[in-house]
């Protein structure tokens, strides 16, 4: 952890940050989204609810967060396991590009995406 | 911003001894660090599925109940049951590991790790309850 901290503390704090957000919130989001309602277990909430909830600025801004930062959490942390795991030290620079391009790909397109509703 | 740390250049070719593409399959601490890892995988998959999920709502109520329609499909419903099952170990991991990452102090006694990481659990609980209460209530 020390060495990745003098690598780049900026991209870490996202990582951690990321972290806490992804952990917090992905299961439960997952959960009802993806097993919960698609199962019937629970009714699913009508398009204009889910649509007026998301138009709520707040809303906006906590599934940008969740999203933004999700991607940017991944993008660290899978950088370093292609790093360790498969040791692919000679691709560092090609493999950071790929990582926090596509985390800011989809960080651009989530902004994109909640505020063109 | 330096990216590239070469990472060889204080150490002589002479001393580097060879670790094999899978050295962390033979070891179950180290196979689990691993999937610790892997976990960022379905994290980020996930993020992306709920931004179609908003592109499909931003498309109108067609759109949003085809891609509830695919959500019912067994794939789907297979798929993220397996990103669940990740999606949890990484909390679970995480909260576990937060009290080294963080060392909170009452005065100048330090906070016990148990309970960091109760408080960890709870305020997963209580934000889980939070988002289903919000996104349920009709």
């Amino acid at each position: 952890m020390k060495t990745r901290k003098s690598i780049d503390p900026f991209w870490w704090s996202l990582f951690g940050t990321g972290g806490v957000i992804a952990a917090l919130c992905l299961p439960a989001l997952l959960f009802l989204n993806g097993v919960a309602i698609p199962l019937g277990w629970i009714e699913a909430p009508s398009y204009e609810h889910v649509l007026t909830l998301v138009k709520n600025s707040l809303t906006r801004l906590f599934l940008f967060v969740v999203i933004s930062l999700s991607l940017f959490h991944w993008a660290h942390r899978f950088r370093f396991t292609l790093y360790d795991g498969l040791q692919l030290k000679h691709l560092n620079q090609l493999i950071a590009v790929l990582c926090y391009g596509t985390a800011m790909i989809g960080t651009i397109a989530s902004l994109y995406t909640l505020w063109g509703l | 911003m330096t990216i590239n740390t070469q990472y060889t250049k204080f150490r002589p070719q002479r001393y580097q001894t060879r670790v094999p593409i899978f050295w962390w399959v033979h070891k179950w601490a180290h196979l689990r660090f691993i999937t610790r890892e892997l976990t960022s995988v379905f994290v980020a998959i996930y993020a992306f599925v709920l931004l179609f999920q908003l592109w499909a709502l931003n498309q109108g109520a067609e759109t949003y109940a085809l891609f509830l329609a695919w959500l019912r499909t067994p794939i789907s419903i297979g798929l993220h049951m397996v990103a669940l099952l990740f999606v949890i170990f990484h909390s679970i991991t995480w909260f576990n590991l937060a009290p080294k990452a963080l060392v909170l102090r009452l005065g100048t006694k330090r906070v016990p790790d148990a309970v960091l990481i109760v408080l960890n659990y709870l305020a997963w609980g209580v934000l889980s309850v939070v988002i289903a209460w919000i996104m349920l209530k009709a």
